[in-house]
């Protein structure tokens, strides 16, 4: 079977005629060491199969960027048996210069000159055949999003010769020095010695790095960069772009009147926010655009039970629509899942009882791995909901415009603009967040992103804070929910903001990466592109869910339901409750198996024996020994879904206050019932929002982190989280019990800085005074 | 008249004379275009006064003021 590459500069349709070669035979996977989609496709339009190789987008193939090596590496070592080579009509003389590198090599080249469509339309034309005989490969015209040409590019492709031989366009400016180069690689026997040869001029790391290679060329001008990068467009634009003829651009395109709207001196930044604020709502709003008015009071919608709809499925249905307002589409979409996964669940749970299982798998397949596979599943639609608006976002060319508009802004703390749209997305999941580094092209730039996206509280984490700023209020009278809630968001971003900036002067060091970006003309997106980028996005999550959420949720589940020696702590609500008549109803008589002997199991005593380690937090030893455990293990059950903070505390209620609180009905009232129950104080409470915040995130973000960091980078990402959020909630406790311990906290901070700093600029060097210590 | 592109107003044109800079940034400034003999347009400025945006051989770029100072331009 042969196989070709894909090759061509980012933004010239180079996914969709992928997508239009392979169908759904695509696939994708990693390269290897690095994080860059390897996608691969058959094409089965032709005679025989033939393999498509899709490589990542570049502009040139010097070897700065991991795209540009992986394109490289691929196309020289890869022996593909071809190259098709997608250039953007529209901009002809930028495309074709990563053309005239790809001609240097000995591999058959095919030009599929996309968007001519596009190019009649402003009134010029392209001619294919001038083009072909001046650069000496077929060329053939195509429109990858209609569809057109694709069979002609296939049937031109297959009949290639089976080699080439490298041509140059340098070759009458640089005769000899070329012959020089050349010289070296032919005795080298190096496959495409051309092109190495004028990588090796144009002072190619690579090149350099071989043995000999340096030596070869010495007596050569040694800067020959400029002359060649500036000779390969001279060429084309006296030679090549002459195909292109007809009206010149208009002083004004349409593209351009939307860009001076959208890079507004003064309008960017508000608009940027009306729009980013619209993705946000439209995914998560339980009152779509503020229908039933701003505040809980201007609510005039009735609820469905108010308007007198029983119990059916109808209602189950409506409700996931409308009630007591108007649901956005994430919502809708959430609710719809849900309602069926109820259903799945609630059947499989019949079948159990039909098949004589007793109460305990009932507990264990239902309520823990169906519970907890469901309930990372049930965000799948607000996941890939907000995924569609960042895509859109990305697709029109207007997240180019804000990395453009904001990256003043992150430059000082060692970003790029580009960094903003992750930690943005990171509110709503930082799944998804994640995953959107990849637009970031510097790796240790990705690496401290990818850290600091938990610390930008997303949704699951808002029930922790409203919970437990609600307890406050309600115990001590202090504060205000919305307030406390709003300053944690503020206190996230704050400790995100400071641990960049430590990352990227210790040891996530580097420049500041270049911001040297193409702006893409404005264009519509192209719908089946996004769902099938949608698509590839769902299936990897729901194998995730499958495989990890599933093996975290047994463990968790076995931990808590049993003690030491194996007695099983789990008991029928109604044999428990269902004697005092007047509690049972107000518990909503809540089905199957309750958990009110945390305290004995496994889990519990792991709280009691990490308990200590939390003492400078003020959720420790200093609670005593009794009930004081609870933090930890709610600490605990959290690191596998955020949700678990507050349904462990639900389930620790029955302990502490000896009473089952429904945590699901009144989460505020689990919350109470902890600090009462503990005396724990509000400096305390407040670490443990700020520890749970800053902490190791759920085993889904968790998976999602190691998947896209490079290899070893994961272990010491977690001692990050682990450290950031015992510091962070330390230095709150402390402070806020004792004033005075601020001024430690700054001493130390000072001295860390100054310490950084001095090393940074090469006055202290640290592994000196390990050298001089091991020396006696 | 001879000055560094990072210096230019909006609406001024130039041919670029040379271009200087750390290895990695000078080879991106060439594989975008930005190589002596080009002719660009300075398009605008970010709102915030940086990074800049310029229209080059036929499209648009964006570039920070301390890599425009990279490049020596002769105005037009």
């Amino acid at each position: 079977m042969k196989t070709f590459a894909l090759a061509g500069n980012p933004n010239c349709g180079k996914t969709t005629l992928f997508n239009a070669l392979t169908g759904s035979t695509a696939h994708v996977g990693n390269w290897p060491g690095v994080t860059v989609d390897k996608r691969e496709g058959l094409y089965k339009g032709g005679e025989s199969n033939v393999k498509i190789v899709d490589l990542p987008g570049i502009y040139s193939l010097s070897p700065y960027t991991p795209e540009e090596i992986i394109s490289r590496n691929f196309i020289l070592d890869g022996k593909p048996d071809g190259i098709i080579n997608i250039v953007d009509a529209t901009n002809l003389e930028r495309n074709l210069y990563l053309t005239t590198q790809l001609l240097e090599t000995d591999v058959p080249v095919i030009i599929a000159l996309n968007m001519t469509d596009e190019v009649e339309k402003a009134g010029e034309k392209i001619d294919e055949s001038l083009l072909e005989s001046a650069l000496g490969v077929p060329v053939v015209s195509i429109s990858a999003l209609k569809n057109k040409g694709i069979k002609r590019l296939m049937e031109r492709a297959a009949a290639l010769p089976a080699s080439r031989k490298g041509v140059t366009v340098l070759q009458d400016a640089l005769k000899n020095e070329i012959a020089v180069a050349r010289a070296y690689y032919e005795n080298e026997g190096v496959s495409s010695p051309l092109f190495h040869a004028v990588k090796l001029l144009e002072n190619d790391e690579i090149e350099r790095e071989r043995k000999g290679a340096k030596e070869a060329v010495a007596a050569l001008n040694s800067d020959l960069e400029a002359e060649i990068a500036d000779r390969r467009y001279r060429y084309i634009s006296s030679n090549l772009a002459s195909a292109k003829a007809g009206a010149k651009k208009t002083a004004f395109t349409k593209s351009d009147k939307i860009d001076r709207i959208l890079t507004h001196r003064i309008w960017s930044i508000p608009i940027f926010i009306v729009v980013l604020f619209a993705v946000f709502h439209l995914t998560f709003s339980e009152n779509l655009l503020f229908l039933n008015g701003f505040t809980e009071s201007q609510g005039w919608m009735p609820a469905l039970e108010e308007l007198g709809y029983g119990d059916s499925f109808g209602t189950s249905l409506l409700a996931c629509f409308y009630d007591g307002a108007v649901f956005s589409p994430g919502v809708i979409l959430t609710n719809l899942l849900n309602l069926v996964l109820g259903y799945i669940s609630d059947g499989v749970s019949a079948l159990i009882g039909v098949c004589g299982g007793s109460a305990w798998v009932d507990s264990l397949v239902c309520d823990a791995i169906l519970g907890g596979i469901f309930a990372v599943l049930g965000f799948l639609p607000q996941i890939l909901f907000l995924f569609l608006g960042f895509s859109v976002m990305e697709d029109t060319g207007y997240m180019a415009r804000i990395a453009f508009v904001l990256d003043r802004i992150f430059r000082r703390f060692g970003l790029s603009g580009r960094a903003f749209m992750p930690m943005i997305m990171g509110f709503g999941c930082s799944l998804p967040a994640m995953i959107n580094t990849r637009t970031l092209a510097d790796e240790k730039e990705r690496t401290a992103t990818i850290r600091v996206i938990p610390f930008f509280s997303c949704g699951a984490k808002l029930p922790i804070l409203t919970a437990m700023s609600g307890g406050i209020l309600a115990v001590f009278g202090v504060g205000n929910v919305d307030l406390i809630t709003l300053s944690m968001y503020l206190a996230g971003i704050v400790i995100a903001v400071c641990a960049v900036l430590l990352m990227r002067n210790t040891t996530m060091r580097g420049e500041t990466p270049p911001f040297i970006m193409e702006l893409p003309a404005y264009r519509l997106p192209a719908i089946k592109n996004l769902l099938r980028h949608l698509w590839d996005k769902a299936k990897h999550f729901v194998k995730k869910a499958f495989t990890i959420i599933f093996a975290s949720t047994v463990i968790i589940w076995v931990l808590q339901s049993f003690s030491w020696n194996w007695e099983f702590l789990l008991q029928d609500a109604q044999q428990l409750f269902g004697a005092d008549p007047v509690k049972w109803q107000s518990l909503a008589e809540i089905e199957g198996l309750v958990n009110v002997q945390t305290d004995k199991s496994i889990l519990g005593s792991l709280g009691m024996f990490v308990q200590p380690l939390f003492t400078p937090l003020g959720f420790g030893s200093q609670l005593g020994k009794t009930f004081g455990w609870v933090f930890a293990v709610a600490a605990i059950t959290g690191l596998v879904a955020k949700e678990n903070v507050i349904a462990t505390f639900g389930a620790l209620a029955a302990v502490v206050a000896g009473a089952y609180v429904d945590w699901e009905a009144d989460e505020v009232a689990t919350a109470v019932a902890m600090i009462e129950g503990t005396g724990i104080t509000i400096p305390a409470i407040i670490a443990f929002i700020v520890f749970n915040m800053t902490t190791i995130p759920c085993f889904a973000a968790c998976a999602t982190a190691k998947a896209e960091l490079t290899k070893g980078t994961f272990r010491w990402t977690l001692v990050f989280w682990l450290v950031t959020s015992y510091l962070a909630a330390a230095a709150i406790y402390t402070v806020g019990s004792w004033w005075w311990t601020l001024f430690i906290w700054l001493a130390v901070a000072g001295a860390a800085v100054t310490l950084i700093v001095l090393r940074n600029t090469g006055k202290f060097d640290v592994t000196k005074i390990f050298k001089k210590r091991s020396k006696k | 008249m001879k000055k560094l592109l990072s210096e230019f107003t909006v609406g001024e044109s130039g041919r670029i004379v040379a271009v200087t800079g750390e290895g990695r940034v000078r080879r991106r400034l060439f594989d975008m275009g930005v190589t002596p003999g080009a002719t660009l347009v300075m398009r605008k400025k970010a709102p915030l006064g940086d990074p800049i945006e310029i229209t080059i051989r036929g499209y648009e770029l964006t570039l920070r003021k301390s890599e425009a100072a990279c490049a020596e331009v002769e105005v037009l």
